[in-house]
């Protein structure tokens, strides 16, 4: 890799000491009889608590023709029990000065709530009660798809480059689960039944299919009382997970081009990558963080250094790979072509920085200051109880454990140059490789006053 | 609640009654006089090993000079271009290889740089002195002003497949025509195209300069290990002052509607007007009373109405954004296109309906319930405190802001919100931007 010349005047690269950190809070892991496991971690900065609970089911427990019934299912939470109807929920923890709201994943549906530490038991009270007593109504069901459609257009429809990602996803991917979009094919979500959602509930909502993370202004002991005087009482489910089946090795290169009415071309390309393991025995996934690091950890890293600057190639471009999945997953790269340059030009100039890494071990200070942004970053994470709380939750759910999420930085710490160009080596192949282009239609303009 | 069986309502009740509300406790903000005339603010944080230092600069966008709009923009993401005898190569591997984070941003208002890094001092210490060059002794090589220039047409150029931003721009050129609020913070096509290197190194040298700088720190140091940082940024800037007051935003005159064509699925809408400047004496009624319209989570009268009840659209809201001189009101949704009047009318109505007849007492109760339960998750992390300490500094809030926003909220009366809603807004003279496929029926107002 060619440094600029400016770099060379730069006698101050030195790989720093970094501090050794204070001990991390632990984190107290329970099990109820039900089989719910609590995760509780103290924090005592602010007299706040975040609650998540995190069940075992998203897009990729779905199949053909139910797409986005998780996501559906997620809306419908927040419509009432028998005990606390229609909005109450939200109206609850609202009054409380709570906030709350939900997410879902291809692995995951979850549920939050951050609130002043003491009225915890709000949170545990509500989250028990819809975890067992939803009431699913037709007239509501019909309401909230619609602004589920609307939610669907709203962030895929109508953004060129989100349309790219759900069709390059369902391109690379041929029969892994993870090909389905999240929100769910506009289709699917058409004729969508009420009775999709009442299956969905009774197979997945359960206290053995759900972790319940807490991380804030808590007593570890009184948490789990609160936990089993509320989660405690309700039944488990008969589970069957579905198989971990991942993406059918790929034979050969993919190319797609997306049309749509935009400004601007965009460039996806991604590499089918393993994700780590329950055990977490395998390096090769930490290899691939620092190798994504290598490529776009920061302004000097490489795509920044040598294709936004050097080569003036691109506007903008990111790596990007995550190790916690319960799937194999992908090494994805994206950004925009630099004004006159080409999405072909562009992805010549991608594969020659990945050829690079194919070819050379990373630099020893590549390797430290990606590493030194490890390290700080963990104690930056601490700096928000939600994260802390999501990471916890993310590792449980799919399917590795927390304590994974708590070496992560240490296992970045061993991995070597030669791991990463191994890596790259083994990864970076076009037999794996699939292009999504966004080939812009143009928009006709017209304003009125 | 209208199903809500007896026994539930009886539980939430008491759900809601065993909960007191907790002792407050606000940070202990610092503040006192840099070098230069600039101003500093200090927090002090001491259980994570980390420190986060943000300076700001009345230099945003509202100081764009005519016909250069996008050169506050254009500036701030210039200083770690090149600085000293760096290049924006070593300068960003100086801050990586330390683990600190370096990010810069300019809004309407005011242009910051900020740093996070670990408070050890063999990181710290090298971490401020990179922190000191980019933003004391920047060199914008010319290369690199082009090619940001270059960017950042790009980016003006990707709104045009957004409808979100496209309706933002129409809406604040619409309420603020005439005004320096009116430009999007990106700036305009053909005025970054023509900006010079030497239009960078002016607007650098008048506002980035220490009488017009403010300095935020939060973080794991002592006051005197604090007053020496905030001394070694301040000393490094360059003399001068703020630059004269901006002025005042005038009323709409006359109700506006304006429809630009997009091929989208969904038409976005948005209306308002220009609303409250920071310090506004009646920023609390409308603050609270905006919690009820538009700006509770999931629970207000927009989202009921818009959502809820009609399914129409995933997100629908309303808020106050107060900046130094009168910062927008907005009302916002995005529906499915042919549903679009249908929409519009809901909006009206419920905006209406609102500054008509205000909250009621149960409404407002629980909005003071959500206020002050929830005051301590405005405080709850070191990046939550800088952006308070940085808004209260900035704009000129006394420094009790804090310790007094429960009381105040609480002190709100329901007349007081009805009275600052029928004084502030005057939807009859609403801008309305509707961005979609389906051009707006003449004659629909």
């Amino acid at each position: 890799m060619t440094f600029k010349p400016g770099f060379c005047r730069l006698a101050l690269w030195l790989a720093v000491a970094l501090p050794i950190l204070p001990a991390m809070a632990e984190v107290h892991e329970y099990h109820l009889a039900n089989g719910l496991k609590l995760l509780v971690k103290e924090d005592h900065r602010a007299p706040v608590a975040v609650s998540q609970v995190w069940y075992k089911v998203g897009s990729s427990y779905e199949h053909d023709g139910i797409t986005g019934v998780s996501h559906v299912l997620e809306h419908m939470m927040f419509n009432g029990t028998a005990n606390h109807p229609d909005d109450a929920f939200s109206r609850i923890i609202s009054e409380n000065g709570g906030r709350d709201n939900a997410f879902t994943g291809r692995d995951y549906t979850a549920y939050f709530q951050i609130l002043e530490a003491s009225r915890l038991a709000v949170s545990f009270e509500l989250e028990a009660d819809r975890m067992n007593n939803l009431v699913l109504r037709e007239e509501k069901f019909e309401k909230e798809l619609e602004v589920v459609k609307e939610e669907r257009r709203l962030r895929t429809e109508d953004n060129p480059v989100a349309y790219l990602y759900e069709t390059a996803l369902a391109t690379a991917y041929q029969t892994s689960p993870y090909r389905h979009p999240i929100v769910g094919w506009m289709a699917d979500l058409d004729a969508m039944e009420l009775a999709h959602l009442e299956t969905w509930y009774q197979r997945w909502y359960a206290p053995n299919n759900a972790t319940v993370v807490v991380v804030g202004d808590v007593e570890p002991e009184a948490t789990r009382q609160l936990a089993l005087k509320h989660f405690g009482p309700l039944e488990p489910a008969p589970l069957s997970p579905p198989r971990a089946a991942s993406d059918l090795a790929q034979q050969g290169q993919k190319r797609i081009t997306v049309k749509r009415p935009a400004e601007l071309p965009h460039l996806w390309m991604a590499y089918k990558t393993p994700t780590l393991k329950p055990g977490g025995a395998d390096w090769e996934p930490y290899a691939l963080e620092v190798l994504a690091g290598a490529l776009s950890g920061g302004d000097s890293a490489r795509f920044a250094a040598n294709l936004v600057r050097g080569q003036e190639i691109a506007a903008s471009l990111s790596a990007s790979y995550s190790l916690a999945a319960r799937l194999d997953g992908l090494f994805v790269i994206q950004g925009a072509p630099a004004r006159g340059k080409t999405l072909e030009a562009l992805e010549q100039a991608v594969r020659a920085q990945l050829e690079t890494l194919r070819e050379n071990p990373v630099s020893e200070r590549e390797m430290a200051r990606i590493k030194a942004q490890v390290i700080s970053s963990e104690v930056y994470e601490r700096d928000s109880l939600f994260h802390q709380a999501l990471v916890l939750g993310l590792f449980e759910t799919v399917g590795l454990s927390w304590r994974l999420a708590e070496d992560y930085a240490a296992r970045v710490q061993e991995v070597t140059a030669e791991q990463v160009q191994a890596v790259a080596k083994r990864y970076f192949q076009d037999d794996g490789l699939t292009v999504a282009a966004l080939a812009p239609q143009p928009i006709a303009r017209e304003a009125r006053p | 609640m209208s199903h809500a069986p007896l026994g539930a309502r009886l539980a939430s009740a008491a759900m809601l009654l065993a909960l007191a509300t907790p002792a407050l406790a606000s940070p202990d903000i610092q503040h006192w006089r840099g070098a230069g005339g600039s101003r500093v603010f200090f927090v002090e944080a001491r259980e994570l090993p980390m420190v986060d230092v943000q300076l700001l600069f009345d230099a945003g966008n509202a100081r764009d000079p005519a016909g250069k709009k996008g050169l506050a923009v254009l500036v701030n993401s210039l200083l770690d271009e090149g600085a000293g005898e760096l290049d924006a190569t070593a300068l960003s591997f100086e801050f990586e290889r330390l683990g600190a984070n370096y990010s810069a941003a300019a809004g309407a208002d005011f242009a910051s740089v900020s740093l996070r890094a670990l408070s050890d001092e063999t990181l710290l210490g090298p971490a401020l002195r990179n922190l000191r060059r980019v933003v004391a002794a920047p060199s914008f090589p010319a290369r690199a002003v082009e090619r940001q220039k270059q960017r950042m047409q790009l980016a003006i150029e990707r709104k045009g497949q957004a409808p979100a931003e496209l309706a933002r721009d129409a809406f604040m050129a619409a309420i603020y025509a005439g005004h320096p609020y009116a430009f999007p913070n990106a700036g305009a096509l053909e005025d970054v195209a023509s900006l010079t290197e030497q239009d960078v190194a002016d607007f650098y040298r008048r506002l980035y300069v220490a009488g017009n700088a403010m300095v935020v720190i939060v973080g794991d140091l002592t006051q005197a290990q604090a007053r020496a940082l905030a001394d070694e940024l301040t000393n490094a800037l360059a003399p001068g002052g703020k630059p004269s007051p901006l002025p005042p935003v005038a009323e709409l005159a006359a109700p506006a509607r304006i429809s630009v064509k997009h091929p989208s699925s969904q038409t976005h809408i948005l209306l308002g007007q220009p609303g409250v400047k920071r310090g506004d004496p009646d920023y609390f009624p409308l603050y609270l009373g905006n919690h009820v319209l538009g700006s509770g989570a999931m629970v207000s009268r927009l989202h009921e109405e818009a959502r809820e009840k009609r399914g129409l659209a995933y997100s629908a809201y309303s808020y106050f954004s107060p900046r130094r001189e009168r910062g927008p009101f907005i009302a916002g949704l995005q529906t499915r296109a042919d549903q679009q009047e249908q929409a519009l009318r809901v909006m009206r109505e419920t905006i209406s309906a609102f500054i008509a007849t205000g909250p009621t007492a149960e409404e407002l109760r629980a909005a003071k319930k959500n206020l002050s339960g929830g005051f301590p998750l405005r405080l709850d992390s070191n990046r939550k405190i800088l952006e308070y300490v940085a808004m209260i500094g900035f704009y000129g809030l006394p420094l009790d802001y804090l310790d007094t926003f429960v009381a105040k909220m609480d002190a709100v009366s329901l007349a007081q919100i009805k009275d600052a809603f029928s004084r502030r807004l005057r939807p009859e003279r609403f801008v309305t931007v509707t961005v979609g496929p389906t051009p707006a029926g003449e004659g629909a107002d």
